[in-house]
């Protein structure tokens, strides 16, 4: 807790005194942290394997998944180490018979035919959902629903190029009017107003949190409650 | 009227079928809809125009393959306008698997470009964890934080990295960024610490909660939103790519889904009226 309080408050004083021996010191924390986001990474490999096998290991619902999610690990792991990617070398050559076959190193084929599709197919599920989702949910059940639903569709309309293409021919002095303009106005001025509140409630939150935590008032980091 | 009734329940695999025809279909036949530059991409396009030759510029590659489809096109035309007007690019990632969406995009565009030399014109500094602290850290000690490019050879090596101990002697950065650590994190440390100009892409989800950021102090001075930012600046640079074509396939999915809110809609006020005739 003395540690958490003499560090937070260094950082603190450092922004506002940025000279010796304030700014060394933050940099030389700042250095520390580096390392040890580092090592949370290794820790985060260790912790996923650790709570596939548990899983695994007493059958958990869906179990032969977390097999599957131990093989892909194990082997994009192997196939980094072993033959190392496109820009670090491995503990082994590749053999030119591999390069043939693959085109390029089994870690960077792995990655860009197998990883970057699948992780792409997941991500784009969300237009059918999101699809699906709209069409049950934006109902005009009541004066906020339909604003609601009134400004997504001009926002959706806007956004695309079917917006520039309907009110394409609207004039130049009637330019509000246009559904890439209506869709920007939105955007830029209700849209933003309550981003602004959010941003300043959420960043008035980190201050209240951080201070709980230097003054020790908040010690769940450290195990408490 | 049974028909109503029908407009308030359809079943959600003929969404999906529809919504899957409406982008395959764009995406193999061009539609060619109009394409209008918006204030906010014109200005990333000016700001890149505006900064002399030879000076260098950082990209930071904050995505991955997920957001591949979106962000990779913005990259793509960026690096493109970046190496047609002689402007160095110094590439980092805050995102692990920013580091090969960097290299594929390189690997795409210096084909297009035969005189762009590795370590001269580019380099790829590659992944460091940390987020925020190692911007800052980046701003107080460069070299410190990045000692060697991607492929672990020293940084002194490249004569691209010569001089470079903080953000003083570059000319922008861009963030590209599908989340957190990203765009956010460069706003608050490049720009609004050492008041360098940051601008940004980001997914289209994210977009409106980085407008804030882009305001009369210039926080950001201009943010490419989504595939449409991408196309449009696909459109300032004239080099239609992916982007251009993927607008059909996103505007066809859009009108797709704003007809089911009005078919749901349709169906409820319908079916509302007739509850309403039959308690009266």
């Amino acid at each position: 807790m003395l540690i958490t309080f003499l560090v937070g408050a260094l950082i603190i004083v450092s922004e506002f005194i940025p000279h010796k021996p304030f700014n060394n010191l933050s940099t030389s924390l700042e250095g520390w942290f580096l390392i040890i986001s580092g090592f949370a990474i290794i820790l985060g490999q260790l912790s996923l394997f650790k709570v596939n096998i548990i899983k695994i290991h007493r059958k958990a619902p869906n179990w032969p998944y977390f097999i599957i999610a131990l093989v892909s690990f194990s082997v994009m792991v192997i196939c980094g180490i072993l033959w190392g990617t496109q820009q670090q070398p491995g503990l082994i050559p590749v053999s030119d018979k591999m390069l043939n076959f693959f085109g390029v190193k089994p870690f960077d084929y792995i990655f860009k035919y197998l990883f970057e599709n699948l992780s792409a197919t997941m991500f784009s599920l969300l237009a059918f959902f999101m699809a699906s989702a709209s069409y049950r949910a934006f109902r005009a059940r009541s004066p906020e629903s339909t604003l609601l639903l009134i400004a997504a569709v001009l926002v959706m309309l806007g956004r695309t190029t079917i917006g520039s293409t309907l009110t394409g021919w609207i004039p130049e002095s009637l330019g509000f009017l246009h559904l890439p303009n209506i869709a920007s106005f939105i955007m830029k001025y209700p849209n933003t107003a309550g981003q602004r509140a959010i941003m300043i409630c959420a960043g008035l939150g980190v201050i209240g949190s951080s201070l709980r935590i230097i003054l020790g008032i908040e010690r769940s980091y450290l195990g408490g409650k | 009227m049974k028909i109503f009734e029908k407009f308030l329940n359809i079943d959600r695999r003929i969404i999906f079928l529809l919504i899957l025809l409406g982008v395959a279909i764009p995406l193999i036949w061009t539609l060619g809809f109009n394409l209008e530059v918006t204030e906010n991409v014109q200005s990333v396009y000016t700001m890149l125009e505006k900064i002399e030759p030879g000076t260098r510029i950082l990209i930071s590659f904050d995505y991955d393959p997920s957001t591949k489809p979106e962000i990779q096109p913005m990259a793509l035309a960026l690096m493109q306008q970046a190496f047609t007007l002689r402007l160095r690019i110094i590439a980092t990632a805050l995102w692990p698997m920013g580091v090969q969406m960097c290299n594929e995009a390189f690997e795409k565009v210096s084909a297009e470009y035969p005189n762009i030399e590795y370590g001269v014109d580019f380099i790829n500094l590659g992944y460091k964890s940390g987020g925020m602290v190692t911007i800052n850290h980046m701003a107080k000690d460069f070299r410190s934080t990045f000692p060697a490019d991607a492929g672990g050879n020293p940084i002194d090596e490249f004569p691209i990295m010569k001089g470079i101990k903080n953000f003083d002697k570059i000319g922008c950065v861009i963030s590209l960024s599908a989340g957190d650590p990203g765009l956010k994190q460069w706003v608050m440390i490049v720009h609004d610490t050492f008041g360098k100009p940051v601008a940004g892409g980001t997914t289209a989800v994210q977009a409106p909660t980085m407008l804030p950021y882009v305001n009369e102090q210039q926080q950001l001075v201009g943010l490419l939103g989504g595939l449409k930012g991408a196309a449009e600046y696909e459109l300032l640079i004239n080099k239609p790519g992916f982007a251009t074509k993927g607008m059909d396939a996103q505007s066809v999915a859009h009108l797709i889904i704003i007809l089911f809110i009005l078919i749901g809609n349709i169906g409820y006020f319908a079916t509302r009226k007739q509850k309403d005739n039959l308690k009266a």
